[in-house]
């Protein structure tokens, strides 16, 4: 059940002179929900983009299920089941929210090239669909077009996206950035749930300390770039090495 | 049955639909409703151009990528024709093999193009084939042992498309000759081709295109290989580019750069893709329509009007058959500033 599915070795990325992830080795298992947290600049995105391969790494390896992947484009990851979703809502804006869904599922059964059915024949990816839209009560929205979708339903589509994708990774980046307060918990709940009924690994790079505590198994904290630490919530967070570079605290010196 | 020959994608406006299907019916029965030379002929080219622009909609209205050797692939598959028909000889077979030789040559350029210039971003794809487009269209006009030069290529099509093949006499005042059955090839060729690009842009992959277009990094990390995609995408579009110059090329019966390419031709599709509405594919056959009939007719009708207004100051002038660019101009601009979605994007709207 807790075996490892993805590892990242020394992973390391250098823009010119400054090193925004440095040598950061870690291992995620199955079933895991680990939070990754950092104070702004700490390279938490950047570990992402170098998982699910948005940047190329200047050193190190990202092993996914036993294999290597740290050459593989992003499309390749994401059949190999890398699943991200991203801190600015990253949708098809002009298209409705059942096709952006839609697209989705397509691309998981392989079907973008098939050039002479129409896409309304498939009427099993439809049906699939909107049953994801409706475990996320969208279903009302599904005609929309998600350029007229409120910033909250957007966030919410975006991690439907990923359940549509079912990867054996889910990496939310900041999954309630710019949601109220009454917003936030609609998405929390989600990814709450999915940890409930499913057993891929959660990454979730999140600020909300409450969330994290509530959710996560695990934490690994960032800090400059650098695996700053790594263990359970409360040990973590007890840690000196958060209260000083998480919570901006000073150091007693001794 | 029809919403399937139209892959569900109907026009979504009434108004359209009427418009639509009264260009439909003008072309079907253009020899028997508009009798004359000019005027079947003119019908032929919009049928022609009808498929060159909405070809080239597949890649700027559902894909995003911006190209400029439209024209060539247009010229190739017109060139294909040709020069089988010069060296197998008169036939249906040299028809054939040159379409199909011409489609194929296009879609191996349109895939080298593609391979070099779209894996790094596409503005790079667009002046790739602006530079080879001009390499191509200087090469052919060099080339004279082989493409005729800047005098082009005249050649003999089967005699069952021309003037000459009688097969009866008359019908409703129109001659049953060979000139007829190509017009009937033309349209019926164009028909088929425009109903394919619609169900490729409603398929699944059609799909994906719009996708890419909307956000190319997304769709890349939800699993599709962008690039692959977008080179499809680009050699779909240049072979049937390529067919619609070898229905162009049976139809006048000789290619010459000016002929079929061209820069001018690339203005005119741009020009139609984005009056008729980008995206949409029916916007290719609103613009094909009204570009080729404004060409076409506005120099007469602006002869007549300053015939008309003779003895009032300025009009006259200004109403010279001379000026009729001037006006296809301000048409244009006119039509870019109130529909900028197109004409078929605003119909759509308007609902």
């Amino acid at each position: 059940m807790t075996h490892p599915i993805l590892e990242t070795r020394d992973l390391t990325v250098r823009f010119g002179g400054h090193v925004a992830v440095d040598a950061v080795s870690c291992t995620f298992r199955t079933g895991e929900l680990c939070a990754i947290v950092g104070p702004n600049g700490a390279g938490k995105t950047t570990y992402f983009n170098l998982i699910s391969g948005q940047i190329p790494a200047s050193a190190g390896r990202v092993v996914l299920n036993g294999q290597d992947i740290t050459r593989a484009g992003v499309s390749r990851r994401c059949d190999l089941g890398i699943g991200r979703a991203f801190q600015l809502t990253n949708l098809f804006p002009n298209l409705t929210v059942l096709e952006n869904v839609r697209l989705v599922i397509q691309s998981k059964r392989r079907m973008g090239f098939a050039l002479f059915s129409t896409a309304a024949s498939h009427v099993e990816l439809t049906n699939r669909a909107e049953e994801i839209l409706d475990s996320v009560r969208m279903m009302p929205l599904s005609g929309y077009k998600v350029s007229e979708l409120s910033h909250g339903n957007q966030r919410k589509l975006e991690v439907a996206l990923l359940i549509a994708l079912d990867p054996l990774v889910y990496m939310f980046d900041e999954p309630t950035a710019g949601m109220s307060v009454d917003e936030a918990p609609v998405v929390l709940d989600l990814i709450a749930r999915l940890k409930a009924q499913t057993d891929r690994t959660i990454l979730l790079v999140e600020h909300k300390m409450d969330v994290i505590r509530s959710l996560a198994d695990r934490i690994v904290v960032l800090h400059n770039g650098a695996l700053a630490a790594d263990g359970a919530p409360a040990e973590v967070m007890a840690s000196d090495v958060v209260q000083e570079a998480y919570m901006g605290k000073e150091l007693d010196i001794a | 049955m029809l919403v399937k020959l139209l892959s569900g994608d109907s026009p979504r406006s009434p108004l359209l639909a009427l418009i639509l299907l009264a260009i439909l019916i003008a072309l079907a029965f253009a020899p028997f409703l508009f009798p004359g030379i000019r005027s079947v002929d003119t019908a032929a080219r919009i049928c022609i151009f009808i498929v060159l622009v909405a070809s080239y909609d597949l890649l700027l209205g559902y894909t995003g990528i911006v190209s400029f050797a439209h024209t060539m692939f247009f010229g190739m598959g017109a060139y294909g024709v040709a020069l089988a028909s010069v060296h197998m000889g008169r036939g249906f077979d040299a028809l054939a093999v040159g379409t199909l030789a011409g489609a194929a040559l296009a879609a191996v350029f349109a895939f080298l193009i593609a391979l070099f210039s779209l894996r790094v971003r596409a503005i790079f794809f667009a002046m790739i084939t602006l530079a080879v487009a001009s390499a191509v269209a200087v090469l052919v006009s060099q080339l004279s042992q082989i493409t005729g030069g800047e005098d082009g290529l005249t050649f003999l099509i089967p005699r069952e498309l021309t003037p000459a093949f009688r097969f009866g006499d008359e019908l409703f005042g129109v001659r049953l000759n060979g000139k007829l059955l190509n017009y009937y090839l033309v349209f019926l060729a164009s028909l088929a081709l425009f109903l394919l690009l619609l169900r490729i842009v409603n398929s699944p992959f059609g799909r994906v295109l719009q996708a890419i277009r909307e956000n190319d990094f997304r769709a890349e990390s939800i699993g599709y290989r962008v690039v692959a995609y977008r080179t499809t995408a680009t050699c779909i579009s240049a072979a049937v580019a390529a067919f619609a110059g070898a229905l162009y090329a049976v139809w006048i019966r000789y290619v010459g750069p000016d002929a079929v390419l061209s820069f001018d031709i690339m203005l005119d599709i741009l020009l139609m893709v984005v009056i008729g509405g980008m995206g949409t594919m029916y916007g290719a056959v609103i613009g094909a329509v009204l570009l080729l009939i404004a060409q076409n007719y506005l120099q007469e009708l602006m002869g007549l009007g300053a015939g008309a207004f003779e003895g009032v100051p300025i009009l006259p002038e200004l109403l010279s058959a001379d000026r009729w660019l001037l006006w296809l101009g301000i048409l244009f601009v006119l039509s870019v500033y109130f529909f900028p979605t197109g004409i078929v994007g605003r119909l759509r709207q308007g609902r």
